[in-house]
């Protein structure tokens, strides 16, 4: 270890990284017969079987989770130790605000892609029945104004600055709260299964915060995700199709600022361009064949279309409208059923990765879009303001 | 006989030596107080965090990768962390990440970006403002929530626990442990940030064995760290600390299914970081008791000639989330400025040493 002299960067090329593993609770709205270690225990050992790999096989685990008031439990990795296996090994915890189940993968992305360890186990849930994430979410007295209720009440008014930006008809959102239940039906891990749903219904669904409909909202799920990432050599010895990461990125804003743009703020932009950039995409509305898209109110998918550089400004709404998003439509975006259909918060943003690759590996049951070769996994949280995203393909990156 | 197997399939060997030369190429800190109710988390973070990048003479938007940690439940309120982007002047948008643990393992996946090649700097920050509510109360709730949060057992009543194991397996007594009390506090005298130094009282019982001057003052306070790779670190310190390994382990949570005697997680860790192969003149120890020191020497293999938390450790300054990173800065800054040739630094997490990290620094040959 005490080698002098620096390494050049040609000798430090990333080892690729592939998914060889993924698996997720049933999502729904109160878990009581298990608790948070039963929870993740059950997304990790589905994970494991799906790479067919064991306990002793995992040399590191990362996990990721939103604030800990959503439990009322302080850095619970510590009490998860032993229900993650990671009694022995590293353990690391991620945290960046509803961007982190996205984050959590990319941390764990690094330590094989860097070559620090081989294979690696990434986890994130949210047992929101444990405690209360709306009022969790709703910062007391002094940090914020009273009144602010949940986070519906602070995005609300940035999609009502969308539409006034744009024009967008106000049935926009509830087509697209109406898509994602829909496909929610063919994803059997989805909280919400509203056999009867109608469009109808959604347009006459109660309006919580200006213009989202009680039908355009995420529910509040109790659920955990957990994905095995491992090199090439792992890759090799998986007994199914691994997806391989083509590019991951991670952008920060400040919360509030002069100048912001919460309609399409310049972190998810940056973001965005940055993965697009590693992975050799240079139009995104054509190679990319599907997109899980952290949509947590309906009104947000046109906003990240534009936003992800999927349709130029102004002009998301209009993607959406014209059904391209449908899951038969030449830009599904959601087949899952998305944020709308279930929201463990912190494990929200690894699904979405997690359900992208599982897009490429062309094991995406009922909701599988025919022949995706490369899918993007898409997270925001906070104030707009962190976002985290990767790209994944069927085959090996190049170069 | 420790109670903590070794993991399965993990020889006890070094790991493969780093990919690529990372080293601590500045650090700063702030003055750690018992209570800094004037301040924000975002003005107790400002001066560090330009301390540190004029040290480096960066500016802000000139770091590749920024990391930090912190904990929500010390502040008392969800997503506290954001508030401190204010600091780092998030704009235009920036590479960015936390960990909700102290800002040692935010230091480690700055490293691990930094060794896949996509970050040549790294920004490593971390803080906590202990003052802000009850934090013996606090801590109880990083317990097991079913079963052993609910009866509140507080870190001062876990660590004596600890510490009776230790006494009444004869390997200290409570005169040693007020020895190793005076002797960081004597030695934090000469550390112009720590907040409990000199003669300090042994005082009364806190929890039996531990007396009041065995535990760690209530603290407030942040650190700040810059990480660079290669010729860049050259560049921009004339005498970079080069981290030469690091690695992290964590035991059960379970308190009865440990030896609360040893360390193992730690030794690992240390073995993997390749801390063995030869001896450190230095260790900076995170061990907010007395009793911790005691454990983490025997578990790290290190005799009375190697010189043991110069700074004082946590027993002179404990700002939760920023004490295991204010030991690798310590210990950074000790190679920077000559005193040491190689040097361990250790960070910790959990009730009684659950998770232990290890770093091992060198500075280059003179």
């Amino acid at each position: 270890m005490s080698r002098t002299g620096g390494t050049p960067r040609a000798a430090t090329a990333k080892e690729p990284v592939a998914v060889v593993g993924i698996g997720q609770t049933r999502h729904v709205a109160a878990r009581r017969d298990v608790s948070m270690a039963g929870l993740v225990r059950e997304a990790a050992h589905r994970a494991l079987r799906d790479a067919e790999l064991a306990w002793q096989d995992i040399d590191a685990v990362v996990i990721g989770k939103a604030p800990d008031f959503f439990e009322g439990v302080m850095m619970p990795e510590l009490y998860l130790a032993d229900a993650l296996g990671a009694v022995g090994k590293p353990l690391l915890r991620v945290h960046t605000a509803g961007s982190v189940g996205g984050s959590t993968a990319l941390v764990a992305a690094d330590l094989v892609a860097a070559r620090v360890h081989r294979t690696v186990l990434t986890l994130a849930f949210e047992k929101q029945s444990e405690s209360n994430a709306m009022w969790g979410l709703s910062l007391p007295v002094p940090f914020q104004q009273p009144l602010l209720a949940g986070a519906g009440g602070f995005f609300a008014p940035h999609v009502r600055a969308y539409i006034r930006r744009t024009g967008a008809p106000a049935t926009i959102g509830s087509l697209v709260a109406y898509k994602d239940r829909r496909n929610a039906l063919k994803n059997p891990y989805a909280h919400l299964h509203e056999h009867d749903i109608t469009l109808e219904k959604v347009q006459a669904s109660p309006m919580l915060w200006d213009p989202v409909r009680y039908s355009e909202t995420c529910p509040s799920s109790d659920g955990a995700c957990a994905m095995v990432l491992t090199d090439r050599a792992g890759a090799r010895r998986a007994p199914r199709p691994a997806a391989w990461v083509h590019g991951g990125a991670m952008r920060s804003e400040p919360t509030l600022f002069a100048g912001k743009d919460f309609v399409s703020p310049q972190a998810g932009k940056d973001c965005a361009a940055a993965v697009y950039r590693q992975a050799g995409i240079t139009d995104p509305r054509r190679e990319i064949d599907a997109v899980e898209m952290y949509v947590p109110f309906s009104w947000y998918e046109p906003m990240w279309l534009e936003n992800l550089g999927f349709a130029a400004p102004g002009e998301g709404w209009k993607l959406t409208e014209s059904g391209a998003t449908e899951l038969d439509g030449d830009l599904p975006v959601n087949p899952s059923g998305g944020v709308l259909s279930a929201n463990p918060i912190g494990a929200s943003g690894m699904i979405r990765f997690a359900e992208a690759a599982l897009q490429v590996r062309g094991e995406a049951g009922e909701r599988q879009v025919p022949g995706a070769r490369r899918a993007l996994g898409h997270a925001y949280g906070g104030g707009s303001q962190f976002f985290s995203m990767w790209v994944v393909g069927g085959e090996p990156p190049t170069g | 006989m420790s109670a903590t197997p070794d993991p399965a399939g993990t020889p006890p060997v070094p790991a493969a030596p780093p990919a690529r030369e990372v080293a601590v190429v500045a650090f700063a800190q702030s003055r750690h107080t018992r209570d800094s109710a004037e301040v924000s988390e975002a003005e107790l973070l400002l001066p560090v965090l330009q301390d540190v990048l004029g040290q480096a003479g960066l500016r802000a938007g000139e770091i590749d990768f920024t990391c930090s940690g912190s904990s929500d439940y010390l502040a008392g309120r969800a997503f506290s962390f954001t508030m401190a982007l204010d600091s780092v002047g998030a704009w235009p948008p920036i590479a960015e990440s936390h960990v909700e643990m102290d800002g040692a393992w935010a230091l480690y996946e700055a490293w691990v970006k930094l060794l896949t090649g996509d970050a040549d700097t790294a920004l490593v920050y971390a803080y906590g403002k202990s003052s802000s509510g009850e934090v013996r109360d606090v801590l109880t709730r990083q317990l097991d929530p079913y079963y052993v949060a609910p009866l509140w057992p507080d870190p001062v009543a876990l660590a004596a626990l600890q510490a009776q194991a230790l006494i009444d397996a004869g390997a200290t007594d409570e005169a040693a442990l007020a020895g190793v009390a005076a002797r960081s506090r004597a030695d934090a005298a000469a550390n112009p940030y720590a907040q409990l130094t000199g003669s300090v009282p042994h005082g009364p019982y806190a929890v039996r064995p531990l007396h009041t001057g065995d535990c760690p003052p209530v603290t407030d306070g942040a650190a700040a760290v810059i990480l660079a790779a290669g010729d860049t670190a050259r560049r921009l310190c004339d005498r970079p600390a080069w981290i030469r390994g690091m690695d992290h382990r964590t035991e059960a949570h379970g308190l009865g299914v440990r030896d609360l005697t040893d360390s193992p997680s730690a030794r690992l860790a240390a073995e993997r970081a390749g801390v063995f192969e030869r001896p450190v003149d230095t260790a900076e120890l995170h061990a907010p008791f007395t009793s911790q020191e005691v454990i983490l020497r025997r578990a790290l293999r290190l005799d009375d000639g190697v010189r043991i938390n110069p700074s004082g450790g946590a027993l002179a300054a404990n700002p939760m989330m920023a004490t295991g990173l204010l030991r690798i800065g310590e210990a950074a800054q000790r190679i920077r400025r000559g005193d040491s040739r190689r040097a361990l630094a250790h960070a910790t997490s959990g009730p009684c040493l659950q998770q232990n990290l290890v770093a091992v620094l060198e500075g280059d040959p003179r």
